[in-house]
């Protein structure tokens, strides 16, 4: 579909900087990625995972350093459609008026035309990414209407229908069922195998080791980042998290 | 004598049409009722009621002042609903002070500000008609005036329509496919100080902000379909204009008051009724018949 002749980076981010009214949210932090692999983003509340987020996709302006995605700006990126942001579930109104099929269909809005009229293939593109999380039954629920676990698929669904090679993910495994959480692994594994670029954030060191080729450490800056085999080691845990122990983190077997 | 036409539902309705100012009075406020209701799904479901308040109270001195000079008072009312907002924005990054403080802080200060140039300009501006509205006495440049404005508003409202729920609703995704997010927002801004101007001649300053957040919190109640809330938005809104006026009619009562409460009960009715997020649940109580 996509023509990959820079140098091959999907994302990269070159010590970027973001600070809100002077107080400092993340700095000097460094991200490269390439097409088809996942990334973990590991570090506590206010370590500035979402301002990470934000800042990809332009929702924050960073006062300092440079994005590239795809070897070009992140303005552009928004305009080609290329990163889609799957939110928290908490990060959203659940009681807001709006159905699955409306919500999924918000991913065609940014290749619509100005009145937003669905064509043809969008409907199709929406269609399809419905069943693809196997919400094909819930058409037209409310959102209010979801299980925790339903709602995050309806949000995954946004983000395929939007045909974005870079998908950024909140926390996608807290508070969703088993049923969702084998769904989403599975669909991980595909978008690995289309080419797409995955950064997730998580609380869940298990789902670390289990998908992520990658892992970045932050704590308003980047602790360590690499292959998860090797910088996903109980020392670069403990400064990642303040010194708690990872025994406490994974629990008495590790 | 008044009560003898009662009598008739027949009457109670049509006397009133044959004043050409009731006339006037029901069809102008329908409109702007209508695009208030468009407005308030959007108010209520962003949660700017408080910004709705702050807005509409802050239009105050530009209409004075546009009276004054003799602009047109939508202009002197824009400048200064959205100016106030500004200075909300300002006030709040630059202080410690907690943003509901800045917006009542605001508000209040430029509402005062409008009531003090009221009294120093002694022109023929009718301070009671500014606070509490006059339906029935709209003068014939203003109805001009308000039809312009609300069919602008409503124009913008229909064009931008998804992308403005988009914008209620998740933001961030409208800015990553760059939906620019800082034109949405003033826009909303833009139709709210717009809507309070036509507002206010219904209903008066003081209770336009019931007119752009009561409708949209009674459909809120009532449906799970954005299209639907804006329809039953737009209808409680003119349906309780309509109430309000012949109300006021027959009984002399101040007719902004009226118009606010008739929209008060149809949202109390909703509140006790609706079929799903009413307290009653109305389709329960069915159900137990069948």
């Amino acid at each position: 579909m996509e023509t990959i002749n820079y140098q091959n980076f999907r994302i990269e981010a070159e010590n970027i900087c973001v600070d809100y009214n002077g107080k400092v949210a993340l700095y000097d932090a460094n991200l490269r990625l390439k097409p088809g692999q996942i990334c973990g983003l590991v570090g506590m509340n206010g370590a500035g995972k979402t301002t990470f987020f934000n800042a990809l996709t332009g929702f924050v302006n960073i006062s300092k350093g440079k994005i590239r995605i795809n070897g070009e700006s992140v303005r552009s990126a928004q305009k080609d459609q290329t990163i889609a942001y799957v939110p928290q579930n908490e990060g959203i109104d659940s009681q807001f008026p709006i159905s699955v099929w409306d919500v999924v269909m918000m991913g065609r809005y940014g290749s619509m035309n100005i009145f937003r009229c669905p064509r043809e293939s969008d409907v199709q593109a929406v269609k399809h990414a419905i069943e693809r999380v196997d919400l094909t039954d819930h058409l037209s629920t409310p959102i209010g209407n979801l299980s925790g676990g339903q709602r995050k698929r309806t949000f995954l669904a946004r983000a395929i229908a939007q045909r974005a090679s870079i998908l950024l993910l909140d926390e996608p495994f807290s508070g969703v069922d088993i049923r969702t959480e084998k769904l989403i692994s599975e669909l991980f594994i595909q978008f690995k195998n289309e080419g797409k670029t995955i950064l997730l954030s998580t609380h869940d060191m298990i789902h670390v080791r289990e998908f992520c080729d990658l892992v970045l450490l932050i704590n308003k800056t980047v602790v360590a980042y690499g292959e998860t085999s090797e910088v996903f080691t109980p020392e670069n845990i403990t400064t990642t998290f303040g010194g708690i122990s990872p025994d406490f983190l994974f629990g008495p077997e590790s | 004598m008044e009560l003898c036409s009662f009598l008739t539902l027949d009457s109670f309705i049509t006397d009133p049409l044959t004043h050409d100012f009731m006339r006037k009075a029901l069809l102008m406020s329908s409109l702007v009722a209508a695009v208030c209701g468009f407005l308030s799904s959007y108010l209520t479901l962003k949660g700017w009621a408080l910004m709705g308040d702050a807005v509409s109270h802050s239009v105050m001195p530009g209409v004075v002042v546009a009276y004054a000079l003799g602009l047109p008072f939508s202009l002197g009312a824009f400048i200064f609903g959205v100016g106030s907002v500004a200075l909300i924005g300002f006030i709040k990054q630059k202080s410690r002070v907690k943003e509901d403080t800045v917006i009542g802080l605001v508000f209040t200060g430029f509402f005062a500000l409008g009531i003090v140039l009221v009294s120093k300009i002694k022109s023929n501006i009718d301070l009671h008609s500014i606070l509490f509205g006059s339906p029935l006495g709209i003068s014939l440049s203003d109805v001009k005036q308000t039809i312009l404005i609300s069919l602008l508003v409503v124009i913008l409202l229909s064009i931008f329509r998804k992308d403005l729920m988009l914008y209620c609703f998740d933001p961030r995704h409208a800015k990553t496919v760059g939906i620019n997010v800082f034109f949405l927002h003033y826009l909303l801004l833009t139709c709210l100080s717009l809507a309070a101007v036509v507002g206010l001649q219904s209903v008066g300053i003081i209770l336009v902000v019931a007119m752009l957040i009561t409708p949209g919190a009674t459909a809120y109640l009532l449906t799970d379909k954005f299209d639907n809330m804006t329809v039953i938005s737009v209808l409680s809104a003119i349906i309780s204009s309509l109430i309000g006026i012949y109300v006021s009619f027959w009984f002399d009562l101040e007719t902004g008051g009226s118009i606010v409460l008739a929209q008060t009960f149809i949202f109390l009715f909703a509140f006790l009724f609706a079929p799903r997020y009413g307290i009653f649940k109305l389709k329960k109580l069915f159900a137990g018949y069948k």
